[in-house]
């Protein structure tokens, strides 16, 4: 269980900003969070709201330029990755904190075995020898449920089935016992009796290496069923942060709110009529003076088209960035 | 809502309908078999409703949904569009039926001309099928565009000026233009976010009502199939392995592949994640080009028999309205299903 007194990794003031043709997009802004020990923390957020991003400036694993990580500090076991050199860095990536992406294919290289690309962190983060590799290789296989372990590092990537090259992936991920693994999107691309098997065998392997996971996607759904915490994220910020029953049960961020009305439920009540959330998410065209929902906020009030709030305590281990949400626990503690 | 619409009539009348793609090898391109994409699949479309059509990928509802539409020729198979056969009939001819039968695709991206304005991407239709004055045309055009929400003034803009969910207010405009009475929407929701689903969702269904129109609403989303769905078809490795109204479904399934595919969709309710019983099926699906003998479920069911590696189940009627191919209603030929099924099937079943 997550230990709320420590941090493994700690996000503060993350900016970055991309530029383009078109001018600067701040897709990310003042983000700040902490990674506990052990715990599954989640993302979710649209296409567009920063959470990739962000995730992929902590290891700088931006294209810089067009990327620019103007600001922030991340530490991770006593160092700011943001200020390391490229050494120290390139250590922690895939070592000590390790990354999986959505696609499976696209993140797998073609023309290597799966067998080498297992080794390869193997070897070189963890110099161990070929055969010591090799073997390791075989257990992480079998680790993640891959049966004929042995004989499926010879195959190329696509002699696997997607759900078997994402296992692949995380094998990669999990290689050298990392402290953190980054998980974007990783059930996007499968079908749903898929993402089923790869949930379970996260879960699983969370509980048995007993590290952090931070886990991106924009399905509450998987959220609801695998995190310990979640936090939102909208126009590049995150508006709101909470464990995940609190979230779902007590959602105070009027977007929170609002996305958890628009998805239908498959067991529960079913209603006539879908809610939506009218209007289109922001265009990060510059850096916000104001909240970033508030053109399509249902309870928005004149303050927010001045200023830009502040995620303020809402309940217990409970914020969210919202001026009328902090007004509301204000006058009820009066 | 209706869930025995066996008053309303029949749109749509599909029968053993096959859809195969040859696979050719060698040097000589000999043919060495086929993609089994659509193998044998039957059922009715009602007037008015909202046929469902889901399953994972690659098990053929696409292909099912455009060769209805006779996008493709197709293998074998009736299909009676307002009781006119146009399974055989030569594309030349299909043209002439084309108004009747739209399409919105997944990808609005892909599916619309860059190079067109808006005003032309929705007026092609009309260009192609109708002798209406151009100014006429330009009328309907931006009648479509208030219909499906899209401001007037962007009638100018090219498609890349819009976002995802406005371009898909695009296609369905475009489908729309010659009032049609059938529209097949292949994952129109698939490529959009979240708080923009709902939006098109509701789009579609206020069009449904004010246009009358019927859809077949093809998508691996099944809580947005329960919402938008009159009755609901499943599809597996290229065959329907269930079809019932949305609730009967939704509550008790009974097909294996079924029970498995709605246990493992996520529900936004960590509460509900904690007594939920989750099937998690094993291994992958089989190729189409290959299905394994007997039932085409038979390699990944949880409660497979001798019988189901032999023989493919039935698809048939179990109770009125309620059709499944599945060998564990199908023990005893003459009281079967309506006698034997639903003790099985409120059988509580544990995932791995």
């Amino acid at each position: 269980m997550p230990d709320p007194g420590q941090t493994v990794l700690e996000v503060r003031n993350l900016k970055t900003v991309f530029q383009t043709r078109g001018g600067e997009v701040h897709a990310v802004n003042d983000v700040s969070f902490e990674l506990r020990p052990g715990e599954l923390l989640g993302v979710v957020g649209e296409s567009g709201s920063g959470k990739s991003v962000t995730m992929m400036s902590l290891l700088k694993l931006l294209p810089i330029p067009p990327a620019e990580i103007r600001s922030g500090t991340v530490k991770f076991d006593g160092k700011d990755l943001l200020r390391v050199d490229a050494d120290t860095l390139r250590a922690v990536r895939g070592g000590k904190i390790g990354f999986v992406f959505q696609d499976p294919m696209t993140s797998l290289n073609p023309v290597f075995t799966v067998g080498m690309q297992l080794m390869e962190p193997l070897r070189k983060h963890m110099g161990l020898s070929k055969s010591a590799a090799r073997t390791r290789a075989r257990e992480l296989l079998e680790l993640v449920g891959i049966p004929d372990a042995a004989r499926r590092l010879k195959d190329y990537p696509h002699q696997f089935s997607g759900g078997m090259r994402q296992r692949v992936m995380i094998a990669i991920a999990l290689a050298c016992d990392p402290k953190v693994l980054i998980a974007d999107e990783p059930t996007t691309a499968l079908d749903v009796t898929i993402q089923a098997q790869i949930i379970e065998l996260m879960k699983e392997l969370q509980e048995r290496l007993g590290m952090a996971v931070i886990w991106i996607t924009h399905d509450l759904g998987v959220i609801a069923g695998i995190a310990d915490r979640v936090l939102v994220m909208y126009g590049g910020q995150i508006v709101e942060q909470a464990p995940v029953r609190e979230l779902f049960a007590n959602p105070r961020h009027p977007y929170t709110a609002a996305l958890l009305k628009t998805v239908p439920s498959v067991r529960g009540a079913r209603a006539d009529r879908l809610t939506i959330i009218e209007g289109q998410p922001p265009i990060l065209n510059a850096a916000p003076a104001a909240c970033p929902f508030r053109d399509r906020c249902e309870r928005r009030i004149e303050r927010c088209a001045r200023e830009n709030p502040a995620r303020e305590p809402v309940g217990p281990g409970h914020d969210a960035a919202c001026f009328v949400a902090a007004a509301e626990v204000e006058s009820a503690h009066v | 809502m209706f869930d025995a619409p066996a008053t309303s009539r029949k749109l749509v009348e599909i029968r053993d309908l096959k859809m195969h793609f040859p696979i050719y090898k060698g040097v000589f391109r000999t043919r060495a078999g086929a993609v089994k994409a659509v193998d044998g699949v039957s059922f009715d479309i009602y007037e008015g409703e909202t046929l469902g059509l889901v399953g994972e990928s690659g098990c053929g509802k696409s292909t099912c949904g455009r060769a209805i539409l006779r996008l493709y020729d197709i293998t074998e198979g009736s299909i009676l569009m307002d009781g006119v056969e146009i399974g055989p009939t030569p594309q030349a001819r299909l043209r002439g039926m084309r108004p009747k039968m739209q399409m919105v695709f997944q990808d609005p991206q892909a599916s619309l001309n860059p190079r067109m304005t808006v005003q032309a991407i929705i007026q092609e239709p009309l260009d192609e099928h109708t002798t209406l004055s151009a100014a006429e045309k330009r009328e309907k055009v931006l009648e479509l565009m208030d219909a499906v929400g899209l401001n007037r003034r962007f009638a100018g803009r090219y498609p890349h000026a819009f976002s995802g969910g406005q371009r898909q207010r695009i296609g369905i405009a475009r489908a729309l233009a010659l009032n049609p009475r059938f529209i097949v929407c292949d994952e129109p929701i698939a490529a959009l976010d979240v708080s923009i689903q709902a939006q098109v969702v509701n789009l579609l269904e206020d069009l449904q009502r004010d246009f009358g129109l019927t859809y077949l609403f093809i998508s691996h989303d099944l809580s947005m199939v329960r919402h938008i769905a009159t009755r609901v078809a499943v599809m597996y490795l290229g065959k329907v392995v269930e079809l019932a109204g949305r609730e009967p479904l939704y509550a008790e399934p009974l097909h294996p592949y079924t029970q498995a595919l709605l246990s493992a969709v996520p529900e936004a309710d960590p509460a509900m994640h904690d007594d939920a019983r989750r099937i998690i099926l094993r291994g992958d699906v089989p190729s189409p080009a290959n299905p394994p003998q007997g039932c085409n479920f038979c390699t990944r069911c949880p409660r497979v028999m001798e019988i189901c590696r032999q023989i493919d189940p039935e698809y048939r009627e179990l109770r009125p309205g309620r059709f499944v191919a599945c060998h564990l209603y199908n023990d005893d030929p003459t009281t079967a299903g309506a006698t034997a099924a639903p003790s099985e099937a409120t059988e509580p079943q544990q995932g791995e």
